[in-house]
């Protein structure tokens, strides 16, 4: 029962904790207007060189952009409480981490998918993208397990922050990585073997070409191994990220080193 | 006199602190070599007429915008946070020979970005860079860091009161990429942008580099990129007035 407590209250407390600095002035241009417009950047840069067409770009793009919140909301969870002189209170408490760091990313993955669905929607209105109204369940579904793959990435990303001090640069860095890995703007068959290959052990990657080919019209069960895969890279993502919390925590308790800033 | 010199020692202060900021100097330096990767990708396995070398030069323009956009915006507001607005303007010479170097400073980082941009395309994507008119090539980088500072300069003013003007600053790095004619030819946007691109002194700094680099004739665009950058700068420092009158009178000019 405690573990539960801690998982919502404790999830729900740190994510309005965000909101002292995510204010609506935050919120609008960095969530709501910037993946739009990175949507018709690229979906003009495509036009531009003739490579693909607009739906490519604003699938591709819309559903990348959730890692902005996913990368940087979960940073906050080491960075912001070291800037507020609260992660030693947190670390020293008996609360199991489990529930303590996993109830902080649920919030996070709720607002990766509405980023990414606003940006879809908003995207193909813009542009004039036809999506079939009977995918809209799948797409919804992909989208969300694109924000949890993503945020299992936010937690190694916010694990690091207990060892690096610029999680914002870092944040940005595997922002841009996933911005050429992934497809999103290139097409897969475009990149080298060894990109290709990195690309299948990232986040969005499956979700992405799942989204496109549900927005052609697709059913679900032709695109459920990519949902698969992006699920299992989610589990490792995640898995990943508790295991190098709970090292460096420890790490930083042996050497006095958690409030390092 | 003393107003260069002033601008000059401003600039080079900033400048250096600027290069060892994490967020400021490397970040700003790294994050737009993505884009610019993402848009050689995209060049290179496309069949339009638009060279690689069309894609690093507007890659390198990205980078120089970034640079300026996402710092600019702040600037007033960083002096706030340091403590030390106050003081700068409470100095005998006008605060606009204060905070224009500093946007300066935040523009000419942007050379890096065009320097490592190009650097990615010629060793990483084999680009052949040769530039046409190098002398009036560096001209035009010159003239386009100057307006990129300038209209930095009057973001700074502009967004002095929004706390988050960070993310103002953040909200025009994408549209200005898009409408400047970084990547995208102007022609193939709806008709109602380009008279907004026309008003933007990046869209001419762009041109000014692409005409000297592929051999066109870049004069016009160097100069209309130079007389914007001198409008902003005017608009800048009648809006300085207005805002730090309607501070000092509110004694507001600390709060954040």
């Amino acid at each position: 029962m405690t573990s539960l407590r801690i998982f919502a209250i404790g999830g729900l407390i740190s994510y309005r904790a965000l909101f002292y600095w995510l204010t609506f002035w935050i919120f609008v241009p960095s969530l709501v207007v910037a993946p739009v417009f990175q949507i018709l950047l690229f979906a003009y840069i495509g036009r531009s060189a003739e490579l693909q067409s607009d739906e490519f770009y604003v699938v591709g793009n819309a559903i990348q952009y959730a890692a902005i919140p996913a990368l940087f909301a979960m940073s906050q969870l080491v960075a912001g409480e070291k800037f507020q002189n609260t992660l030693g209170a947190i670390l020293v408490s008996p609360a199991p981490r489990l529930p303590l760091f996993f109830g902080r990313a649920v919030p996070v993955v709720a607002n990766s998918v509405f980023v990414a669905a606003f940006a879809l929607t908003a995207g193909s209105l813009i542009l004039g993208i036809d999506i079939p109204l009977t995918s809209i369940p799948a797409l919804a579904l992909v989208i969300v397990v694109a924000a949890v793959s993503c945020t299992g990435l936010g937690l190694i990303n916010a694990a690091l922050g207990l060892r690096i001090r610029e999680n914002a640069v870092l944040s940005n860095a595997i922002f841009g990585f996933l911005l050429i890995f992934t497809g999103a703007n290139i097409p897969l068959s475009e990149l080298p073997d060894w990109m290709r290959a990195v690309s299948e052990v990232i986040p969005f990657t499956h979700s992405i070409q799942a989204a496109r080919e549900l927005a052609d019209g697709a059913a679900l069960g032709s695109v459920i191994d990519l949902v698969g895969a992006e699920l299992l890279l989610a589990g490792a993502y995640s898995s990943a990220g508790y295991l190098l919390l709970r090292f460096l925590e420890g790490q930083g308790r042996r050497h006095a080193t958690l409030e390092r800033s | 006199m003393k107003a260069l010199r002033l601008l000059a020692v401003g600039w080079y202060y900033q400048f250096k602190m600027i290069s060892r900021s994490p967020f400021e100097g490397i970040g700003q330096v790294l994050y737009p070599l993505f884009f610019a990767t993402v848009a050689f990708f995209i060049f290179r396995a496309s069949e339009s007429p638009r060279t690689l070398l069309y894609a690093a030069l507007g890659s390198a323009v990205m980078g120089m915008w970034s640079a300026t956009s996402t710092t600019a915006g702040n600037a007033m507001q960083r002096e706030r946070w340091h403590g030390t607005l106050e003081s700068l303007v409470a100095t005998p010479p006008h605060f606009g020979l204060v905070l224009l170097p500093i946007t300066l400073a935040m523009a000419t980082i942007g050379i890096y970005c065009l320097v490592a941009t190009l650097a990615l395309g010629r060793f990483v994507f084999g680009i052949d860079l040769t530039v046409e008119h190098p002398l009036v090539f560096a001209l035009a980088i010159v003239a386009a860091v100057t307006s990129f500072g300038a209209l930095g300069f009057l973001f700074a003013v502009s967004f002095v009161r929004f706390r988050a003007a960070w993310a103002l600053g953040n909200l025009f790095e994408y549209p200005v990429w898009l409408i400047g004619g970084f990547l995208v030819p102007l022609v193939l946007l709806p008709e109602w942008v380009r008279p907004i691109s026309w008003v933007l002194a990046p869209t001419w700094g762009m041109s000014a580099i692409r005409e000297a680099a592929l051999g066109g004739s870049p004069l016009p665009d160097l100069l209309l990129c130079l007389a914007l950058g001198g409008v902003y700068v005017g608009l800048g420092l009648a809006m300085l007035e207005r805002v730090l009158g309607a501070a000092r009178k509110r004694g507001a000019l600390s709060l954040s």
